[in-house]
């Protein structure tokens, strides 16, 4: 058969009974086939193979692909399929079969879309930026987030995924850093110092009440941008100048004029408000303006304001503690408890963004700590002034020490919730079938290693003491080595061999060598290296103690080096449960606990690897270091309790140690496996391996293989 | 004009530098040299340190030895070394020996930069012996009246490998140095590069949006001197968004979200 001859419709037909698996799911392709089998090769073999990777995630996914695209061939380029493909799986990954069966059918409103998208900006793709963009602009830290429409609660901004109203991304971009900047400018320029959700519902036309108030509050707060982002305002003016009717009529134009001063606040835009109510009927919304959400605001306002009067009086608490420390015995207090802090204006300030006030304890100016400052500044913002009542230091009945300790959730009672995912880290896993990633497939937990204090270390040390010494002496053989280098043309100091043979060169008449002096070099081990160490079922036992018994020796060999290192076990059950346990970090000594957590070290459930290795990368990433390694202790094939088995398992290891070497790491896998395995070399090909057959050598082996890594 | 080498020990500062006062430092590092105490500047980079010191240096009319350290300043490097001149061997002074000599105000600019050994060499003169023993001459050399140590350090850098040791700070009063409020960096900047004031409060205000960022995203805020280049371009009349993109953002960082962010404040601004 000549390779360019198209299949047959018999040939397609059998190939997409494999792929839908039509033994069992009954469909009918024979009419696709039909249709498929007029195309050229190439074109034959692209959808094949797209309808195959559908089909991996959902045998339905697959048939409705190949239903569907039959029928758009022409109007659709291969990039698009692909796209349109990926988006539907992504879909069935989040939110099931149907709502990505609903993009498979609904495919003309993919394509609308993806035009749009051609030219609209996406939140996704812009929100890295404009969250620095916002954060640059005002000290609260804003967070940013998906919705129907622009609108801000103080906390967080929500936007549009996808605006396209001006022609091409870069405009578009502008009009997401409009609408950003305008949401900041509410929290900024005290939109929502007055409470504007009791004033709704005391309004007679609540609707009209907050449409009105809004555009007028928009013209506010125009001229405030105006003032504060000139570069922004112009850019404002031009799209509004493209898209909304930006001229306003007299009676408007007047009342902006009103509101053109500096000392104009949200009290004035409610002035006006309740001056023309009936009066006045409020223009097109501009295109940038969104909504107001006066309910969910003032609901979310009232928990910041509780919540930060109770962290600023703890401050307080522990600043006017630290403050009577220095003084013993206890000066007799000259002013009553409550009356102790006082809070100054310094002066007017030319950038209002700066705290401008000056705290004083018992009538001494005190600096606040940054926290404190930053939560000042934030209580001005939806208050407008500290109250007294704020500064009084929490007595001994609301002080609550604990406050000052980072809040940690314990990861255990997470899953006692239905939403797994929050606070997890999310790691994409991947699929070979669809040949392409799962994405936020794995929710990944860290949990410390209960420690178990008990002689194992101990006895391992006295078990393995002759080899310990010998580790020792090995390590410390590599250590920093200041080398002396001889004969240099510059250096600290003269190396008089050289310049004795130099002044008998020229004795004889020879040249004389520029080479005279002697040079310390230093070589520094620049090194991090993270273990990762198998905690899943299979290492029960034996394996289990071979490893813990490793990494003793190996902490003790790493110690008298003094290379950096953390050790970290994983283990998990199914993709929403993936575990990591600290053994060591990075900033752990070596000491009582990290030892006792060794001892600790007990099998749990499966064998996920991949998040762990992502995981990991991401920890090593964050260490400073000329080298960094990773170095993965495991008992053999990835393995997890829905399909992380078999291929799948081995793909996504291989690909996740990929990432790894593509981040700059160097990988290296230990495997414990009495029978050497063909799919080792396919697996841990990428990175350099090892496969250690008897459980007894593991200990000594370990601690060999890093000494020959890292020289 | 003619270039003039001159000797380091001879290095007078002759014009008077700019240097806006911020608080009582000016006093305080007159006293401690009067009390022939050692002076270590703390701040963040470009918060003008180095200006402070040449603005001393004249004030106090001594010679200032400036030396900027890094990881591989050695010991000789500061002492001073044996080196090889026709048949015999000479001995050359160090930076540090010099100043100690000429009483010169010898300034060591980031000194964690240099190697921990290296800084060991500097603890005897700055305690109150006030020596230096130059072990290859088998000399010990008193410094007199006049020299004045001092150092610096940016303790932004929270680095393990980089911080000053114990014994060495506890040796020196300290002067912690910030950027200046945004009143006074204006007219800093302003006095510095006769730019408009105007444009100074809104380069100010642009870098306080950077400063706003440090901790999510970059390693620092734009330091004062950035400012002044920027100002600076602009006095030349290079646009204003374009002097901060070349003189400020990409000193900054090289990430391109950031780098993009950064550039959007910044027009947001001018």
């Amino acid at each position: 058969m000549n390779a360019k001859t198209p299949l047959s419709s018999e040939d397609i037909l059998k190939r997409l009974d494999i792929y839908l698996d039509v033994e069992f799911t009954f469909y009918h392709n024979e009419q696709h086939a039909k249709i498929l089998s007029a195309l050229p090769l190439t074109q034959q073999q692209y959808i094949l193979a797209w309808v195959q990777r559908t089909a991996s995630t959902h045998h339905e996914l697959g048939y409705q692909f190949m239903a569907h695209i039959v029928d758009i061939l022409n109007e659709i380029d291969a990039k698009t399929i692909e796209a349109w493909a990926l988006h539907a799986m992504d879909t069935y990954d989040v939110k099931g079969l149907y709502p990505a069966l609903e993009i498979i059918r609904n495919v003309s409103n993919f394509l609308q879309l993806s035009h749009e998208k051609e030219a609209g900006a996406v939140l996704e793709d812009e929100s890295a930026i404009l969250l620095h963009f916002v954060h640059g602009l005002s000290g609260r830290k804003l967070k940013l987030e998906e919705a129907e429409q622009a609108y801000t609660d103080t906390e967080t901004i929500f936007l549009p995924a996808l605006v396209a109203p001006l022609k091409n991304k870069k405009e578009n971009f502008k009009l997401y850093k409009v609408m950003v900047a305008y949401c900041w400018a509410q929290s900024r320029f005290g939109t929502y110092l007055i409470n504007l959700y009791t004033e709704v519902e005391n309004s007679e036309y609540p609707e009209k009440f907050i449409a009105l108030f809004h555009a007028v509050e928009t013209l506010r707060l125009e001229h405030c941008l105006a003032r504060e982002l000139p570069g922004l305002y112009r850019q404002l003016c031009e799209i509004k100048s493209q898209l909304d009717n930006s001229t306003l009529d007299l009676q408007w134009q007047a009342i902006s004029d009103q509101l053109q001063s500096e000392i104009c606040t949200a009290n004035d835009t409610l002035d006006i408000v309740n001056q023309y109510l009936n009066q006045l009927e409020p223009f097109t919304p501009y295109c940038y303006q969104g909504l107001l959400q006066p309910e969910i605001t003032a609901s979310v306002i009232q928990a910041r304001i509780n919540e930060e009067k109770k962290q600023l009086k703890n401050i307080l608490r522990k600043m006017q503690d630290d403050f009577d420390e220095g003084k013993e015995p206890k000066p007799p207090q000259k002013m009553p408890a409550n009356e102790r802090f006082d809070l100054k204006e310094i002066k007017e300030h030319s950038s209002q963004q700066d705290f401008t006030m000056e705290l004083t304890l018992d009538d001494q100016p005190i600096a606040p700590p940054e926290n404190a400052k930053n939560l000042m500044s934030s209580i001005l913002q939806d208050l407008g002034e500290i109250p007294d009542e704020y500064l009084v230091a929490a007595g001994d009945g609301e002080y609550d020490p604990s406050f000052f300790e980072e809040k940690e959730e314990d990861p255990d009672d997470v899953w006692k919730v239905p939403y797994h995912e929050e606070g997890a880290f999310l790691y994409n896993e991947w699929d070979f079938k669809r040949q392409n990633y799962r994405k936020n497939w794995c929710a990944a937990r860290e949990k410390v290693v209960k420690p178990i204090y008990d002689n194992f270390v101990n006895n391992t040390m006295s078990k393995h003491g002759k080899l310990i010494k010998h580790l020792r002496k090995t390590f410390e053989a590599m250590r920093d080595d200041n080398k002396l280098l001889k004969r240099q043309t510059n250096g600290d100091e003269i190396d008089i061999d050289a310049y004795v043979e130099a002044l008998a060169d020229t004795e004889d008449g020879s040249e004389m060598t520029d080479r005279l002096y002697m040079q310390m070099q230093r070589h520094e081990r620049n090194i991090a290296v993270c273990f990762m160490v198998d905690m899943s079922g299979s290492t029960k036992g034996w394996i289990n103690d071979a490893e813990r018994e490793a990494l003793v020796l190996l902490c003790e060999s790493l110690e008298s080096l003094g290379d950096r290192y953390a050790i970290y076990g994983f283990s998990g059950m199914a993709r929403k449960r993936c575990e990591i346990y600290t053994i060591k970090a990075f900033d752990d000594n070596y000491d009582e606990e990290v030892k006792a957590r060794i001892s600790g070290i007990e099998p749990k459930d499966y064998t996920r690897m991949g998040f762990a290795i992502r995981h990991l990368n991401k920890k090593l990433l964050d260490i400073e270091a000329k080298t960094r390694i990773l170095i993965t202790i495991s008992d053999g094939k990835p393995d997890d309790y829905d399909s992380y088995r078999g291929e799948y398992g081995i793909e996504d290891t291989r690909r996740a140690l990929v990432e790894t070497r593509r981040a700059g790491i160097h990988p290296y896998c230990i495997t414990i496996d009495s029978e050497a395995k063909d799919y080792l070399p396919h697996m841990y090909g990428v990175a350099a391996y090892t496969v250690i057959d008897e459980i007894r050598e593991l200990p000594l082996k370990v601690s060999d293989i890093y000494r020959r890594l890292t020289t | 004009m003619q270039v003039q080498a001159k000797k380091t020990e001879e290095y007078f500062i002759k014009n008077k530098p700019f240097y806006q006062r911020v608080a009582d430092e000016i006093e305080i590092f007159e006293a401690a040299y009067q009390q022939k105490l050692p002076i270590l500047l703390k701040g963040p980079t470009g918060c003008g340190k180095t200006r402070f010191m040449e603005y001393m240096a004249w004030r106090l009319k001594k010679p200032l030895i400036t030396v900027s350290c890094h990881d591989d300043l050695t010991a000789s490097d500061l002492v001073g070394r044996y080196l090889i001149q026709g048949g015999n061997t000479i001995w050359v002074d160090g930076p540090l020996a010099r100043a100690v000599r000429a009483g010169a105000i010898c300034y060591l600019d980031e000194i964690v930069e240099a190697r921990k050994d290296t800084m060991v060499v500097i603890h005897p003169l700055a305690d109150d012996r006030r020596v230096l023993p130059m072990e290859k001459l088998g000399e010990i050399l008193e410094a007199s009246d006049d020299f004045c140590l001092s150092i610096s350090y940016n303790p932004g850098y929270q680095s393990v490998l980089k911080d000053l040791k114990q014994s060495t700070r506890q040796r020196f009063v300290a002067l912690e140095f910030d950027y200046p409020d945004a009143d006074l960096e204006t007219d800093i900047i302003a006095k510095e590069t006769d730019i408009d004031k105007s444009v100074a409060a809104n380069l100010v205000k642009f870098a306080n949006m950077t400063r706003n960022l440090k901790g999510s995203g970059l390693e620092e805020g734009a330091s004062t001197r950035l400012l002044v280049h920027a100002a600076k371009l602009m006095h030349s009349g290079i646009a204003p968004t374009t002097a901060c993109h070349t003189a400020i953002s990409q000193a900054l960082t090289d990430d391109s979200d950031m780098l993009v962010a950064v550039n959007e404040l910044c027009s947001s601004v001018f």
